[in-house]
């Protein structure tokens, strides 16, 4: 039951990094790819109804961590209390960058809001991989079952590390680069003309760099968490995503050689999604790793809840889950094809700015 | 300074009460939009139309806000109260975590459909849109109202060999009798909200003599929904919660009250100030009898006082208890005053020549705030000296690894942030209401303002 709930917990937050993932690179890649208002606007119109959508991956599956592994929920988030705070003051920014922009017609409150999303996209995209790195290299979990980490200490990896050194930043150099590869794909499926032909190049760069970072990112985790590559090897599910996650690179180069977001995007999305998912089944049972020492560490089974309420949980879980994934399917579909701004005067007689073309 | 406990009640109760000046009239107005809607579709009204393209026009920005400061307090959870969290997770893990799988995901998805697609998919799917939102919504308020009732009144839990509470009977904790009645009073108390803005709003139309039809529509519907909830807050959902608190409470009741001394024939305080050091209500103002007939049905019935209860279970803030609760239950008798005068006057036709009431209702617009403000400062601060009621005390649950200083310091960060974010709000909706409904101001447009490539050729 707990393996089952780790595997829904750690789903639940690769979706989120897959799909919030993708308004993250579309922001990181804003002010690049867009340039003017109109352009700009498109990139908005192509994220405006799903973002928050996105969002809410975050929200619900931090709500499956706190029901079904409590201990860790209050261990980890007390133990990264200012990162934390910081990241949450980030994404209200951004959040609300989205949602302003479009309510005054002004080009300094347009650019103010631009540069607002731009960096704050930017920033989030990086503290998530700094996050990962950090769960994946260890905290100073004691004795007493708790941690206090600092935001900067020793640069080198080691027991002193705080939440930022040479190992996390690169995971989060590393995750700001795929992202921007993926929402650059994201926006060459959803836009056209300049920003098309932009994002697409974007895209290749991106996604190009990040693969050549990975060979380095992947030497880095065996060398902070180096118990990792021998319990994976012996784990068939690892095998098993691994296979997938080749099959899901492949598409992704596919498409960004032969010029195909829709194939690039689902190549990527897989891509990230594997990734994430080979590391959390290389890392059970363990959900916080002291690198103090291997024995403080926090697993699933002294972090979960009882079995009764994991299972009350998972049937409430199978009609919640399906109908959220419907949800999105149906907004995905909804929300289809290019975006196409219509022109102001267009738009006047049509009354609302939130009504559609004809 | 030093005293964590303090700074981290204030960090949760700051974030908490300013996040929730924004969904209270979201979760009320998509009720007021629905009927809109619903009134616009059978009759085929432009001006309902056009009232609920400009209502969820202010909505956007509120939503917005509502979702961009709720985020923090299930972090707030873990960050600063890690002690709670693992003491209780095992049960108010499952409310949150249903709250965002069955309400989140449905208001996000219908919240593109509504305030993105009312041209692209016609007027039945867009009423659709606006009732899944309010479903969504109102759903979203149950769960956190019963993660809240549960640790008012825990049940349907067990106490596990660890020490930690573990879930025991799921539909006894969902349908806590605690969470029905909070859940219908803190609902209908939305409406209220929502129904003074819309009102107010259509008064200030009224005195300024713009928009004549809508400022009409406004009034009526606001003086209408605001006279019927205010008196639903009342009765039953207010007179029902106090009667729990008086079977599961009695500590807070008695603080609520005043009332130190056990009596029959208990008095109801109307004014009064309570020296909690002397135990007595100075300057009182009283009903004899009253809070008897209130909580039991007869004058004669002892209530009992807080010298039946042990000192240490008394509310530590009294003052503060007995000043918030009697905000709330005097500003909800002025609401049905000052609501049923205008529904008189809107009843004679005359409400739109009477400027004095008109004046009244432009300017009430804050004090629901306050109340449901006052309100909830009377659930959380009668819950006291419990975090969860019995079984956990509030000291108990804090974050021992977080210093004081960063949790002064991330509560002055985000007051920072919350001013600028009032300001915004308040200049955005400001802008909104300035311009009135029909066609909008802003050449720019949204950020969904978007159709197919197929359908644009």
């Amino acid at each position: 039951m707990e393996a089952l709930w780790f595997a829904i917990v750690a789903g639940m937050l690769a979706v989120y990094v897959v799909l919030d993932g993708f308004d993250f690179g579309a922001g990181f890649l804003h002010l690049l790819v867009a340039r003017t208002d109109a352009e700009r606007r498109s990139v908005l119109a192509a994220i405006g109804p799903v973002w928050d959508g996105n969002e809410v991956w975050l929200i619900a599956g931090g709500g499956a961590l706190f029901m079904a592994f409590p201990v860790a929920y209050a261990v980890g988030f007390s133990g990264f209390y200012l990162p934390l705070m910081l990241l949450l003051w980030v994404l209200i920014l951004r959040g609300l960058s989205i949602e302003l922009r479009s309510h005054v017609s002004d080009p300094l409150w347009a650019a103010f809001w631009d540069a607002t999303f731009a960096l704050g996209s930017t920033l989030i995209a990086i503290v998530l991989g700094a996050a990962l790195g950090n769960v994946l290299r260890g905290v100073p979990l004691d004795s007493s079952g708790t941690f206090h980490v600092s935001l900067f200490d020793s640069f080198w990896p080691s027991a002193r590390s705080g939440v930022l050194d040479a190992y996390t930043v690169l995971v989060g150099v590393f995750t700001l680069l795929a992202l921007g590869g993926h929402g650059g794909l994201y926006l060459a499926i959803k836009t056209d003309e300049r920003v098309h032909t932009r994002s697409l190049r974007a895209a290749r760069l991106l996604w190009v760099c990040a693969g050549a970072l990975f060979p380095l990112v992947t030497w880095a985790t065996t060398r902070v968490a180096p118990e990792l590559p021998a319990t994976a090897a012996h784990r068939p599910l690892v095998w098993i995503l691994v296979v997938l996650l080749v099959a899901s690179a492949s598409a992704l180069v596919l498409g960004l050689v032969r010029g195909n977001p829709a194939l690039g995007f689902a190549g990527s999305a897989g891509t990230l999604f594997t990734l994430l998912g080979t590391g959390a089944a290389a890392r059970w049972p363990v959900l916080l790793r002291s690198n103090l020492a291997p024995s403080l560490s926090l697993d699933a089974f002294a972090a979960a809840t009882t079995h009764h309420g994991l299972r009350v949980a998972l049937s409430w879980t199978l009609v919640g889950l399906p109908l959220a994934c419907g949800y999105f399917v149906f907004l995905a579909r909804a929300f289809r094809g290019k975006v196409r701004l219509e022109t102001p005067a267009h738009a006047a007689e049509h009354g609302s700015p939130r009504d559609t073309g004809p | 300074m030093s005293d964590a406990l303090f700074w981290h009640r204030l960090h949760f109760g700051f974030t908490v009460t300013y996040h929730y000046l924004f969904p209270q009239l979201t979760m009320g107005l998509s009720l007021l939009i629905l009927i809109f809607k619903w009134r616009a579709f059978r009759k085929g009204s432009a001006l309902h139309d056009e009232a609920a393209r400009f209502w969820a026009r202010i909505f956007g920005v509120a939503f917005a806000m509502g979702v961009v400061t709720g985020i923090p307090l299930e972090f707030q959870f873990g960050t600063n109260w890690s002690r709670f969290s693992q003491f209780a997770g095992g049960v108010i893990g499952q409310t949150l975590a249903m709250e965002g799988m069955f309400a989140f995901f449905l208001e996000s998805t219908f919240l593109g459909i509504f305030l993105y697609g009312e041209k692209r998919f016609g007027p039945r799917m867009h009423l659709a849109s606006a009732a899944a939102l309010w479903a969504g919504a109102w759903l979203s308020g149950y769960f956190i109202i019963a993660t809240n009732a549960f640790m008012q009144n825990p049940v349907g839990h067990a106490i596990g060999p660890d020490g930690r509470l573990q879930l025991a009977d799921f539909w006894a904790f969902v349908l806590n009798p605690w969470a029905i009645w909070q859940y219908l009073h803190n609902m209908t108390a939305s409406v209220v909200t929502a129904s003074f803005v819309v009102a107010g709003v259509g008064a200030l139309w009224s005195l300024s003599g713009r928009h004549p039809e809508h400022a009409r529509l406004a009034l009526r519907t606001g003086v209408v929904s605001g006279l019927i909830a205010s008196c639903l807050l009342v009765f039953p959902t207010g007179d029902r919660h106090g009667k729990l608190l008086a079977e599961k409470q009695p500590a807070t009741l008695a603080a609520m009250e005043g009332l130190f001394e056990t009596r029959p024939d208990a008095e109801l305080a109307i004014i009064g100030q309570p020296n909690v050091h002397e135990r007595r209500l100075e300057n009182p103002i009283v009903v004899p009898g009253m809070l008897s007939f209130l909580v039991y049905g007869s004058f004669g019935s002892t209530v009992t006082g807080l010298d039946r209860i042990p000192e240490d279970q008394w509310p530590d803030n009294i003052e503060l208890l007995y000043y918030a609760y009697h905000v709330m239950a005097g500003l909800g008798t002025l609401f049905i005053g000052l609501l049923a005068l205008a529904a008189f006057q809107l009843w004679r036709g005359r409400l739109e020549r009477s400027r004095p009431v008109l004046w009244a209702l432009m300017l009430a617009i804050p004090f629901p705030y306050i109340a449901t403000s006052a309100g909830w400062m009377t659930a959380e601060l009668g819950r006291q000296p419990w975090l969860v009621y019995g079984l956990m005390r509030t000291a108990d649950g804090t974050s021992p690894r977080v210093s004081v200083g960063n949790t002064l310091f991330t509560l002055l960060g985000f007051a920072g942030l919350y001013l600028v974010m009032g300001i915004l709000f308040l200049y955005l909706v400001g802008r909104e209401v300035a311009h009135g409904p029909g066609a909008p101001h802003a050449q720019v447009l949204p950020a969904g303002a978007q159709r197919p490539a197929e359908e644009a050729a």
